[in-house]
């Protein structure tokens, strides 16, 4: 068995380079590379962690960029439906108002053409009355030959005419 | 070979031989000269090297070998966050050299190179190379120990609950089963990484000895033995990271003593 058989001869020299190469690996490879190595990849895992974080962020951005539009839809909507209710009611208003003017105007008229048909009638009726007198005493003369003056005929139809 | 194999030595491959001649460096009086076993651990480490190495492009998106360095490196981050805590986090330097200079020593030491001439040598089939591994795990634990805790570290050898009578016989076997470790964790990987390499070579002098002494025995003997080898072979692969990971399991697990006594 050589491990022990060359145990006092050799033991030394494998320390020694065991020492030596261990070292170089422990002081190298260990303390020098392997940091670098696990700080890329905490740097990764950091990097990943941020890239999360950030969409995280702007998805909340966006979120509440939805939120805020709808919300000045909403308040925008409202005030449309109120001026379209003002406006509504002015037109309401105004054609009231017109309404009024027009019915007013019209009245007047009918009024007036009541008076001239008043009127009308008076003097058509005057005239009637006259005529009814002159025919009256005309038809008196014919048939009777009576002489009525106009004023008793005139008298007579007036009678009969207004009972 | 035929007049080899009769003398098959199933030790010979972990023979220390000085290379180069180097043989009569000395260091104090000790004798450093630069081995097989040496020049293996070279290798370990150009190799460890290489493969860190390939590994520190630094990439947001990681192709395959930084994605390989960095499921290492992972690896034993999450081996000590699980064992020691967050204040694991400053031994992942240590137990990331530790695993990986274990694990590439006894994968290399597996590698079937002697096809093409060269012996490989596995650094960890010697209690020596374990052994300092052992004690530099076991000096740390100690050094943090008492660094952090003091004299109250020896509470760790007192469980909670103990009947105050008990309390000195507790005492005695927990300190023996304390100062066993560095043993038990030197011998663990030096034993596993010998017997695996002393059964592949047993049974490769059985499918060469089976295939010299006939086409009978050769079927007999030596395809069965090939099979075993192939499954042996899954096997040592296997324990090669096995081993190397109970050894950065345990230093971790020593390593949680020390930093949170109970």
């Amino acid at each position: 068995m050589p491990q022990i058989a060359q145990l006092a001869e050799t033991y030394s020299s494998q320390i020694f380079w065991l020492l030596v190469f261990f070292g170089f690996t422990f002081l190298v490879i260990g303390r020098g590379m392997v940091p670098k190595v696990m700080a890329t990849v905490s740097a990764r895992e950091a990097q990943v962690a941020g890239d999360l974080a950030a969409a995280e962020a702007a998805r909340a951005a966006a979120d509440s960029a939805e939120a805020q539009w709808q919300a000045s839809l909403a308040s925008q909507r409202a005030e449309a439906q109120a001026l379209i209710a003002k406006a509504k009611a002015e037109a309401a208003k105004a054609s009231e108002a017109r309404l009024a003017k027009a019915a007013s105007a019209t009245e007047a008229r009918i009024a007036e053409a009541e008076g001239q048909i008043a009127k009308a009638r008076a003097s058509a009726l005057a005239e009637i009355e006259a005529v009814a007198a002159e025919a009256a005493g005309d038809i008196a003369t014919k048939l009777a030959g009576l002489s009525i003056d106009a004023g008793a005929a005139r008298a007579a139809v007036k009678e009969v005419l207004h009972g | 070979m035929a007049a080899e194999q009769a003398t098959v030595d199933p030790m010979h491959q972990f023979t220390i031989e000085p290379m180069f001649g180097t043989d009569h460096w000395a260091l104090a009086g000790h004798n450093i000269a630069f081995t097989n076993s040496a020049l293996w651990m070279a290798i370990v480490t150009v190799a460890l090297w290489v493969f860190v190495a390939g590994g520190m492009k630094r990439q947001l998106v990681p192709g395959r070998w930084q994605m390989a360095v960095e499921g290492f490196t992972g690896f034993i981050d999450g081996l000590l966050a699980a064992n020691v805590g967050p204040a694991g986090k400053k031994y992942v330097p240590y137990i990331f050299s530790l695993f990986m200079f274990i694990l590439f020593s006894n994968v290399l030491g597996l590698l079937p190179l002697a096809l093409f001439g060269a012996h490989p040598f596995t650094v960890t089939s010697h209690f020596t190379a374990t052994g300092v591994l052992a004690v530099m795990s076991f000096a740390i634990v100690l050094v943090v120990g008492f660094f952090k805790h003091k004299l109250h570290f020896f509470s760790l050898f007192v469980p909670h609950g103990t009947p105050v009578v008990m309390i000195p016989l507790i005492f005695v076997i927990e300190l023996v089963s304390f100062l066993v470790r560095p043993f038990s964790l030197g011998l663990r990987l030096f034993v596993a990484m010998m017997a695996g390499h002393v059964l592949l070579e047993v049974l490769s002098s059985f499918v060469i000895g089976g295939i010299n002494a006939g086409p009978g025995f050769g079927l007999l003997v030596s395809v069965p033995s090939f099979a075993l080898m192939v499954a042996i072979q899954a096997l040592e692969i296997l324990v090669a990271g096995i081993q190397a990971y109970v050894f950065a399991l345990l230093t971790s697990l020593y390593l949680n003593d020390a930093e949170n006594l109970h």
